[in-house]
Formats: structure tokens, C-alpha cells, sequence
């Protein structure tokens, strides 16, 4: 699905290397972390991804599904199925959640060649989503994000992602701020979309969410490269002994 | 003789091209009218308030002339249940207009108002002169001396459903001047449209006299055609307890100057005053200039203008708020922001404050910046393409003024309006 080789991507403004050589497979259907420490570049990795202005790649390559993702916008990389979960949501005042996702939505179904959906159509299944992640109407209609609360801004981000029905989903720090009920939720509603078809890569701190979203495969990565791949195990290593012994280990 | 004549200012050249309508009651107030305008002058670059706009092509004798293009803009207002009054190069069109009346209304015309009891004797000109201190507005003065038509209407009710003065261009080069009146009796209320461009040159005035808890709800279109020119007065005097709402959209257009002058006189008033404006290109210039007068207690004044300028249009606003000695309690909130698409376009913003009473919220705020680079990375993650996604935060920019508009219905025509705008004008 989607395959990373010897990525390596500096900042724009300053010569300053982020990423010095990431290589990552992620088959269909799969789910994996990328655990580290600050400053590893794992939410560098998500952005240069998603296509963020910022960074210039150096070298190596990222692909999904065989296509390259680093010569497309940020939309078209969308409409191929790639889905950036957010650590920060963005606010964005007058423009409602609604209008925004019925948007999104119609804008990739039109840059794949699909009919729009109609809004009777849409309405219904919005509302289905949204009611499993317990985000209610008027949720819907505010303004995208604008005063929503940490949990809040999560969920809005799940709801995203199961209206657009990516086919590759990374979900960046999404259990920062989210107490113990909500990562819950936002687990459960990324449980509901695993499937054969789609994978995930989840970028977190913490092993806690991985006790929702069971991982298949877990990384390490520190210092701009993946370190150490394991399975879940690894995992439960990281939250009992820190990154010290595995840094020390790799070094 | 020669000598004398090299010496006429653009002031006396611009008189003497134009016939004052003669007789009637409104006779007296015109020639009022005329010697405060040569006494004035008209505008000039100098002047304090013309300093970022040129007043040079309103000043001149003859109009510019402005193409005429078909235009494929769907007209507004069209789903609305409305009483049209149609003027085509601000000669009234009686086939193209409904009949003038309306349960809790009497509307005329101010070409047909000869009788010397008239009510509009006491409104015509003289909001407008009041509005000539401490800021002179020649132009304004201009229009109540020549003005060869307009509509006074007298509320006395809560009319069925608004007014639409529909303006429609018919010649390259016509120079039209309309003068009208609104009287607003106690718990009396109307709401006024007005949209098109008027001709290839409009000098325009709108005198509203809200009395005690009366109602007055403006949406004004301006557009539609480029080339033309404009510039309009509104004077305003509101009475206790009473309400003044207008919103302006301005698309298109080579030069407009939108001025209010809002007096509150009666105690609890409230007066709300917005403009949403698109500008693209260098020959785009639009100027709103507001002065409101808090001379009551515990009245309220709003001011929110938007503007998104591009390709090197030019977006201009000046707003006074003076509250004076006594005008206790008032609350004054002014805005004016402006989205810049590129750097060739320009926003110039004097907003300004005098306070003579010292129990006074006033709060004003003025910014001018780019598209904001995170939102529009987020809309275009999510799959929406650069133009689209550009819009969105577009429109969303100008919302907080369309937000002005309270009528759901009129507000989606707005909306509707700026959305057709954008994608026709497509970056």
C-alpha cells in the first residue's frame, strides 16, 4: 500500500535535515506505529507525505499503491487515498463542518471521475458517521473546529476520514490531549474503518492507544530513521523502559 | 472676459453644465443646497477625506463613458416577494416597475412631488446638511441642488415586503443623479433594496429619518457592470429606541465612494453599517467612509467592512465614531479587514475615535492580510483543489459582514452573489 524508500527531507528555510533515510512497508489491510521520541521526525514524516510546503525532499521515495506520492498536490494526493489525521486541527471561522466535509467529499469523488453525492444522500450518511462518534448536530453546523474542545477536534477528524473512506489513513499524535473516554471513542471509530483494504499508520507517544488500535507492526524511529521494527511487543517495551535502552542498543 | 473664464474652477464649470429642476417645494432647499456647494467646492485630492481616493472623474464635467456588456451575472433578488421601482439610467421605467402601492406605505416620485405641503419639505436636504459638519461633502450637496428624480416613501406601517429600486444601464456615457427620501414614523418599519449599476456615472443620496422605535433594514448590491463610477451618500437620524441596518455588497465597479453618516439622537438606538467588497484589478478602487455621531445614551453603533482585493485593487475605509459630552453608555464596535490575494493590492485604513463622555465601550480593529496558509493546506489535505479551497476561505473571510444581513433569505442571495463572483473570477 504504501511504500517509503530512503526518504530524506530537509527544512526549506534552513538547512536543516529532518529525515535522513526512512524506508517503510505498509501492506493492505495493515496497522502500524511509528513510536519515538521528540524531535524524531515522525510528524515531519506525515506532513511530507500530505504534501505540506516546508520541506524539500533530498532524496529517496514515497509511493502509494505504486504511485508517487511526492510529485502531487496535497488534493490529488488526497484523491489517490491518503488521509492525514492532524495532531492540531486546523480552525477554520465561517466555514461550516458541514459545507467543508460535503466539499471534500464531492471534490475527490470529481478529481476520480465519480458522480457527486446528493445532498439528500450525503445528509444520511453524515449523520450515521457522526452519531457513532457521538458528534451531534450542532457540531455539524458550527464553524470547522472552531471552538470545539481537544476531543472534539479528534473526532471531527475521525468523522473526516470515515466520510472520505481513504485507503491509506496516518493519524498523527491523535491521542494527544484526549482523555481516557475519548481516545476510546476516536480507537473505536478507527476500529469500525479497519478493513482489507485500508491501512493505517499511526504516530503516537504513547502505548495507551495502541491498547485500543492494536498495532500489527511497530517502529522506532529516532533521529530522522526507523530504528528498531518489532511487533506489538515493542511497544510495551518503550512504555516500561523509556527509549533509552533502545537508542543505547541501535548506537 | 477671456481672463475670467480661464479662471473657472472645476466647482463652477460642473454648475454650469447642469439644470436645477425649477418650482415646487423643494426649490428652496436646492438653491440652499447650491450655495453650500460653492462655497465648498467639490472634493479635491487635498481634502482630508479624499486624500486615498481621487475624486478627479466625479468631479469632472462630462462622465467617463462605461461599456455596455451583457452581463452574466443572474439578477438577485429574483426568489424575493418584493414592490419594484425600476430606473434605467436613472430615468424612472413606469412599465418596468410595479405600482407604487403598498399596505403601510405611500411612495412617490420626487420628479412628481409638487405639492407645497409635501412632508419630504422637511427630510429633503436637510439630513444632508447636518451631515456637512464637521466633514464637508460637496458631492452630497451637489445632488440635493440638481438631483432630477429619486423616490420618497413615508412609512407609516410594517409593509408586506420590501421596496426593490432596481437600476439597469441602457447608454455608454449617462450621468445620473437620484435623491431619495425616507420617513419612518414611530413602530413604523420597511426594509429597502436596492441593487445594479445605475448609469455610467451615479451621484447618489439617501436621506432616512427613523423616528421612536422604527425600524429601517437596507441591502444594497452595487456591481454588475465594471466600467462605471459612483458615489453615494447615506444620512441617517434615528430616534429613540429605533434601528438602522444596511449592508452594501460591492463587486465590480471602477470607482466607488460609499459614504454613511449615521446621527444617533434618541436614547437606546442601535445602528449597524457593513460593506462586503471582491476587487480585482488595478482600475478596482473602493472607498467606504463612515462618520457615526453617538449624541444620545445607551445607544449602540457597529461597523464591520470586508474587503478582498487582488490583481491590484485598491480597498479604502475610513470610520469615525465621535461620541459626545453625555452620549453616556454607548457601545461602539468597528471593524474593517482586508484579504490581500497578491501583493499588488493595496487596503488604506483610517479608522478614528473622539470621546467626550466618559461612561464609553468603543473598540475598533483593523487588519489587512494574506490566505491563511494552514487552513488552506487543511482544505486541500482533505481533497479540495487550490482554486476551490482559495473561495471557501474567501467567502468565509467575508461572512462576518454578509452576517450583518438578517434575513436568511436576502443573505443567501448575497452569499449566492459572491459565490457566482468567484468562480467567475477564477484564480
Amino acid at each position: 500500500m504504501l511504500s517509503i524508500k530512503g526518504l530524506k527531507v530537509k527544512l526549506e528555510d534552513e538547512d536543516k535535515q529532518i529525515l535522513k533515510g526512512v524506508d517503510l512497508e505498509i501492506e493492505a489491510g495493515k496497522v502500524h506505529a511509528i513510536m519515538g521520541p521528540n524531535g524524531s521526525g515522525k510528524s515531519t514524516l506525515s506532513y511530507v507525505l500530505s504534501g505540506k510546503d516546508g520541506y524539500v525532499v533530498t532524496g529517496g521515495s514515497a509511493s502509494l499503491e505504486g504511485v508517487d506520492l511526492l510529485d502531487m498536490e496535497p488534493e490529488e494526493r488526497a484523491a489517490a487515498g491518503l488521509f492525514l489525521a492532524f495532531q492540531y486541527p486546523v480552525e477554520i471561522p465561517g466555514v461550516g463542518n458541514m459545507t467543508f466535509l460535503r466539499t471534500a467529499v464531492n471534490a475527490q469523488r470529481k478529481a476520480r471521475g465519480e458522480d457527486e453525492m446528493s445532498a439528500a444522500e450525503f445528509l444520511k450518511v453524515v449523520r450515521a458517521r457522526a452519531k457513532d462518534l457521538q458528534i451531534d448536530a450542532e457540531m455539524l453546523k458550527r464553524p470547522v473546529n472552531v471552538g470545539f474542545s481537544g476531543g472534539e477536534k479528534k473526532r471531527n477528524e475521525i468523522l473526516q476520514m470515515a466520510m472520505l473512506e481513504p485507503k491509506m489513513c496516518i493519524l498523527d499524535e491523535t491521542d494527544s490531549g484526549l482523555d481516557v473516554d475519548a481516545m476510546k471513542l476516536v480507537a473505536d471509530g478507527v476500529n469500525a474503518l479497519r478493513s482489507e483494504g485500508r491501512s493505517f499508520l499511526v504516530i503516537t507517544h504513547y502505548q495507551r492507544l495502541l491498547d485500543h488500535i492494536k498495532p500489527d507492526v511497530v517502529h522506532i524511529m529516532a533521529d530522522g530513521r526507523i530504528i528498531k521494527t518489532g511487533g506489538p511487543e515493542l511497544a510495551l517495551e518503550v512504555e516500561n523502559n523509556g527509549y533509552a535502552d533502545i537508542l543505547a542498543e541501535v548506537a | 472676459m477671456a481672463e475670467a473664464a480661464l479662471k473657472q474652477t472645476p466647482t463652477d464649470m460642473m454648475i454650469a453644465s447642469l439644470q436645477m429642476p425649477q418650482g415646487g417645494w423643494s426649490e428652496a432647499a436646492r438653491k440652499d443646497a447650491l450655495s453650500r456647494v460653492k462655497t465648498m467646492g467639490l472634493p479635491q485630492r487635498r481634502d482630508e477625506y479624499w486624500k486615498y481616493t481621487r475624486p478627479d472623474t466625479l468631479v469632472q464635467v462630462l462622465a467617463a463613458p462605461a461599456a455596455l456588456r451583457a452581463s452574466d451575472e443572474t439578477p438577485l433578488f429574483d426568489q424575493i416577494d418584493r414592490l419594484k421601482i425600476v430606473f434605467v439610467d436613472g430615468v424612472f421605467d413606469a412599465a418596468a416597475s410595479d405600482d407604487l402601492t403598498l399596505e403601510g406605505i405611500t411612495i412617490e416620485r420626487l420628479a412628481d412631488a409638487t405639492s407645497d405641503l409635501h412632508w419630504a419639505r422637511d427630510l429633503y436636504g436637510v439630513l444632508e446638511t447636518r451631515g456637512q459638519t464637521p466633514v464637508a461633502r460637496p458631492l452630497a450637496a451637489l445632488n440635493t441642488a440638481f438631483a432630477q428624480d429619486g423616490i420618497l416613501i413615508h412609512v407609516t406601517g410594517k409593509p408586506s415586503k420590501p421596496v426593490n429600486i432596481i437600476y439597469r444601464r441602457g447608454s455608454e456615457t449617462a450621468d445620473a443623479m437620484l435623491h431619495h427620501c425616507i420617513k419612518i414614523d414611530a413602530g413604523a418599519e420597511m426594509t429597502l433594496l436596492e441593487n445594479g449599476p445605475v448609469a455610467a456615472r451615479y451621484n447618489g443620496v439617501l436621506e432616512v429619518e427613523i423616528a421612536e422605535k422604527a425600524a429601517f433594514h437596507h441591502v444594497r448590491a452595487q456591481g454588475r457592470d465594471h466600467e462605471q463610477r459612483a458615489a453615494t451618500h447615506i444620512f441617517t437620524r434615528l430616534g429613540t429606541e429605533s434601528t438602522f441596518k444596511s449592508f452594501t455588497l460591492t463587486a465590480n465597479g471602477m470607482m466607488t465612494r460609499n459614504d454613511c453618516v449615521i446621527e444617533l439622537t434618541g436614547d437606546d438606538a442601535a445602528a449597524h453599517v457593513a460593506g462586503a467588497c471582491v476587487g480585482d484589478g488595478a482600475d478596482f478602487h473602493h472607498d467606504d467612509t463612515v462618520f457615526i455621531t453617538h449624541d444620545a445614551v445607551n445607544c449602540e453603533s457597529r461597523q464591520v467592512f470586508k474587503k478582498v482585493l487582488r490583481n491590484g485593487a485598491t480597498g479604502v475605509f475610513q470610520g469615525k465614531i465621535l461620541v459626545k459630552a453625555g452620549a453616556q453608555k454607548t457601545d461602539g464596535y468597528q471593524i474593517s479587514q482586508s484579504l490581500l490575494l497578491d501583493e499588488d493590492s493595496q487596503f488604506l485604513a483610517k479608522p478614528e475615535l473622539e470621546i467626550y463622555a466618559d461612561d464609553v465601550a468603543c473598540s475598533h480593529g483593523s487588519t489587512s492580510g494574506a490566505i491563511y496558509e494552514d487552513a488552506l493546506f487543511y482544505l486541500r489535505s482533505r481533497g479540495v483543489p487550490h482554486g476551490p479551497a482559495t473561495d471557501l476561505l474567501t467567502l468565509a473571510f467575508l461572512a462576518e459582514a454578509v452576517m450583518e444581513v438578517e434575513d436568511e433569505a436576502l443573505r443567501e442571495e448575497i452569499t449566492g452573489r459572491l459565490g457566482a463572483w468567484l468562480e467567475r473570477h477564477a484564480s
